[in-house]
């Protein structure tokens, strides 16, 4: 079971991760919360109902990492009258895309808080069916995330960064990533019907 | 599988009263293809949030990777916006389109 999920007899996922797997994974969810951050949303003392009607922004996000989690919903790049229109669905969606981000994301955070580490500081991790699905979604806006800052594209022109030597700085990342892929594949492998 | 461009240029003319909201004409949603997200990952989108077959959730998956993009679903403008919204809570790459090909 190290390094991969497996499906549980009774429902959900389970991975062995050691201590180091455990930090790195914890401080990644960290930084997509960061990255996403709260948002165009009110603080949370404001009036909910005033939040229920709150707008989000209109602009798509200038960091391309943002972007590519908040993506336009028209082709934005043909027609003023299409850029007019994803700006109007992204007024009205993005807040809760982030939300359900930030919720994924979290759910991460707090798994991984509630191991109980083994003597070696490494630990099973167990997931309901509910906490897969939050999973395989903060799994996936990480590897979106770091695919996008290490300019990941096609299969091809990718083989170079996977065959980085030690000493490039963008090793480390390039590791993650990877991992990242592997942890998101055997998760979906449990969840196939 | 093929998808008129989203703008084309109609030229100006006396019967130009037509409602811009043209409501016979469908709307699809689109997926792109994106060199991060797994395959099997966007087989699994489409049928756990469409409830397509395994077979034509790959052979969409397929279209995506091969052809850049696929056409996952059609309808109206609304349920479009929903499929596309889901599409993006997912972290797939969708547009809307009207399909005027």
């Amino acid at each position: 079971m190290a390094g991969h999920f497996e499906a549980l007899p009774r429902g959900g996922a389970a991975v062995a991760l050691d201590e180091v797997e455990i930090a790195i994974l914890r401080s990644l969810a960290v930084q997509l919360l960061e990255l996403i951050g709260p948002g165009d949303e009110p603080a949370e003392d404001a009036d909910p109902l005033a939040a229920l009607f709150a707008e989000g922004p209109s602009e798509p996000p200038a960091d391309p990492a943002l972007a590519r989690l908040f993506p336009e919903a028209y082709a934005s790049e043909e027609s003023d009258e299409l850029r007019a229109k994803s700006a109007e669905f992204r007024r009205f969606t993005e807040n809760d895309l982030r939300a359900r981000k930030r919720t994924d994301a979290l759910a991460v955070v707090r798994g991984l808080d509630a191991l109980s580490p083994k003597g070696d500081g490494g630990a099973v991790l167990e997931l309901t069916a509910e906490d897969s699905q939050h999973w395989l979604g903060a799994l996936n806006d990480l590897r979106l995330t770091i695919g996008t800052r290490l300019d990941v594209t096609d299969e091809e022109e990718s083989e170079e960064l996977y065959r980085l030597p030690d000493d490039d700085p963008r090793k480390p990342m390039v590791m993650a990533y990877l991992w990242l892929g592997v942890l998101q594949e055997t998760l979906i492998e449990t969840l196939m019907p | 599988m093929s998808v008129a461009p989203v703008e084309i240029e109609r030229p100006e003319s006396a019967e130009q009263s037509r409602p811009v909201a043209e409501p016979d004409v469908p709307w699809v949603t689109l997926v792109h293809n994106d060199p991060v997200n797994l395959m099997s990952y966007v087989q699994y989108v489409f049928q756990s949030y469409f409830g397509y077959s395994k077979d034509k959730a790959h052979k969409l998956m397929l279209d995506v990777h091969h052809k850049g993009r696929a056409v996952v679903s059609s309808g109206s403008r609304e349920e479009m916006e929903r499929d596309v919204q889901a599409m993006h809570g997912y972290g797939l790459w969708a547009t809307l389109t009207q399909d005027r090909g």
